[in-house]
């Protein structure tokens, strides 16, 4: 206990520099900006920023990260309520209750009630982030090169079992990751690979690049594809704090969602979006007002925001101690680590103690920042709601075209975006999701290089992948995980938590 | 087409295989090595198989379960962002970044069916303005105001 206090202490002598303060309230306001503009969203908002964090020190630069993450399930749920647009999609499920609110005069209700729900789940998300973090970075220092390999296996087959769409297809994608970060010189023999001939592979492609292809313009297209004419009705806030009685209503379900979130957000393939979907089924399921949910119901708004923040917290935790990515926002900041010329994985959190613990208590400053940033100031996001997309895309463009620019200084990545672009719609329209490639395009380079270390050790035997409790462990639940999609009843399940979204 | 009974599938699974094949053909190059020393082309080896494997298992599924049409593709919003895009990066250089980043920002505009010419030409200036501000004169990314073709 002692222990963890002094580590604290560490995280927020860091985080209290008015250098991270700042970097913090910039990160959080840009993620709320994010989060209410609809057709943006954190990933390649993340990709968008990555170069200019290179300059940076680190903490800094994950510290802003972060808060864009965090800050962007804030925004999403002002849309969401205001304007029946979520502007995230784990704020989804928060417009079906919120709206209904907001049309019955109670807007600033159901806005109080989004931000007391994710503060409170912010705050138990950090805590238990600094809880849990040291223990399983101490057991994780323990894996060999066999139990990382297995490790990855099973977050990128977790990754694809948790999220929705076609499995298949999903695997797919992540192999077609896999198979792209293999792109550039082989490290062990020098040997260009794939880079047909050209100087600008040598090093492979950056993720930036990719990510800004598929997640940034390839979402453009899609945007644009089914343009509309929106809407600037916006409800108007007035009442903003809960009754006693509405305190009494949504205590329960903050804590359930609270809870629930803040499990599947460690959870590989997890993070926000599964976690305000889960939780509302959920509460709808438990709840004695079970009959008002759709209709305005403030425990439908309290369960999935609450849900949605502490899930995008706990994120952190598998990325933070075992250098895993759990999203495509983790898979971003893990590249941000790289780059930044930190080893992601276990030893962060020794070798690395103020970077650690300083992005732990800036999620606890950065939720604070955001509770002031979103009750007092709605009325400021409310007018931003009413930016048209037309106007939006082409900024978009602007910033994606000039940050991979500004990456190696160098047209050939612009033309490789505009490539991944393409793939990245073309993909889009035969529902294979970007985000499984992304998660195999980081983890590629490092699976081939613990499989390949694993099999040294083992004088290539590669049953040395299953005799090794920990790593046999891991595959047999990845094995699992799997089945567990094809077995009928769980499928139903699995369909189940994503239908609100239709 | 009629065979084809999802149609989604089937074109994914065309990509896959081709690209796992593809892949497989270009590690031949590739020393194999041993299991031991895995060589370079050792794990692009497993995965372009494995690409391939998944590729005609959606191809056969897409004879054998029906599924969705796919959409009408939207090829005007891609040609132009895409092509605004890959514009420029022609003209960056040689006609600096304030003259592209005012095509980039008109060619893309167009691509909305909501296209008006006052508030996009207002639009491009105004992030001209302010990518030149910060991007140039802030952080300082080595780019021409004017490119070589005006300034000698």
């Amino acid at each position: 206990m002692m222990e963890l206090l002094a580590n604290l202490a560490l995280g927020f002598d860091t985080a209290f520099t008015l250098t991270n303060l700042l970097y913090c309230l910039a990160g959080v306001a840009l993620g709320t900006l994010i989060g209410v503009l609809p057709g943006l969203g954190p990933v390649a908002t993340i990709a968008m920023l990555l170069p200019v964090t290179f300059g940076l020190p680190p903490v800094s630069a994950l510290i802003m990260l972060a808060g864009i993450y965090y800050g962007a399930q804030y925004g999403g749920s002002t849309t969401a309520i205001l304007v029946n647009l979520p502007g995230e999609t784990s704020s989804v499920v928060t417009a079906l209750d919120g709206y209904q609110m907001a049309r019955q005069g109670h807007a600033g209700k159901a806005l109080a009630t989004a931000a007391i729900g994710s503060f409170f789940a912010g705050t138990v998300a950090t805590f238990l982030l600094a809880v849990f973090a040291p223990p399983l970075a101490d057991f994780a220092l323990k894996f060999g090169p066999a139990e990382y390999f297995s490790l990855m296996v099973l977050g990128l087959i977790a990754s694809v079992v948790l999220a929705h769409g076609s499995l298949l297809h999903a695997i797919g994608m992540i192999v077609l990751g896999l198979l792209l970060g293999m792109m550039g010189t082989d490290i062990n023999s020098g040997l260009p690979r794939y880079t047909f001939d050209l100087p600008e592979l040598a090093d492979g492609i950056s993720f930036v690049v990719l990510a800004m292809g598929m997640f940034g313009l390839g979402e453009i297209i899609r945007n644009l594809e089914h343009e509309e004419v929106r809407s600037a009705l916006v409800a108007k806030v007035s009442g903003l704090m809960p009754s006693k009685a509405d305190f009494k209503r949504i205590a329960a379900p903050i804590l359930r969602g609270t809870g629930l979130g803040a499990l599947l957000g460690i959870l590989p393939g997890g993070g926000a979006i599964l976690a305000a979907f889960a939780a509302y089924s959920v509460e709808k399921k438990i709840s004695p007002n079970a009959a008002q949910f759709g209709k305005g119901a403030i425990e439908g708004v309290a369960a999935p925001e609450s849900a949605n923040n502490a899930g995008a917290q706990t994120s952190f935790i598998p990325m933070l101690t075992l250098g895993i990515p759990s999203n495509p926002v983790m898979a971003l900041m893990i590249g941000a680590l790289i780059i930044q010329g930190i080893q992601p994985g276990p030893m962060v959190m020794t070798d690395q103690p103020a970077l650690f613990w300083g992005i732990i208590a800036s999620m606890w400053i950065g939720n604070l920042f955001l509770v002031i940033l979103n009750l007092p100031l709605i009325g400021l996001w409310v007018r931003l709601i009413t930016i048209p997309y037309r106007l939006l895309y082409p900024a978009i463009l602007v910033f994606c075209a000039i940050g991979v620019f500004s990456i190696n200084n160098r047209e050939f990545d612009i033309y490789l975006m505009a490539l991944f672009g393409l793939l990245g719609y073309i993909f889009a329209k035969l529902d294979c999701e970007p985000a499984p490639m992304l998660l195999g395009f980081i983890l590629g380079p490092m699976m081939e290089e613990y499989l390949r270390r694993a099999l040294l050790i083992s004088r290539g035997d590669p049953t040395v992948l299953i005799t090794r409790p920990i790593s046999a462990t891991m595959l047999a639940l990845a094995v699992v995980a799997l089945f567990l999609v094809l077995v009928p009843a769980f499928r139903k399940t699995r369909e189940e938590a994503f239908q609100e979204e239709d | 087409m009629a065979v084809i009974r999802n149609p989604k599938d089937f074109w994914a699974g065309l990509i896959y295989l081709g690209i796992g094949l593809g892949a497989f053909h270009l590690a031949q190059d590739y020393e194999m090595g041993t299991a031991v020393r895995m060589g370079p082309g050792y794990f692009p080896k497993v995965l372009a198989s494995l690409l391939g494997l998944i590729g005609l298992i959606a191809l056969v599924r897409s004879f054998l379960r029906p599924g969705e049409a796919i959409g009408r593709l939207a090829w005007r919003p891609a040609f132009l962002v895409l092509g605004a895009t890959v514009l420029f990066g022609l003209l960056v250089r040689g006609a600096g970044l304030a003259l592209s980043l005012f095509v980039l920002v008109l060619v893309s505009a167009y691509a909305s069916r909501q296209f008006r010419w006052r508030p996009t030409l207002l639009l491009a200036l105004g992030l001209t303005v302010f990518s030149v501000l910060v991007f140039l004169k802030g952080l300082g990314i080595p780019l021409p105001l004017l490119g070589s073709w005006f300034v000698r």
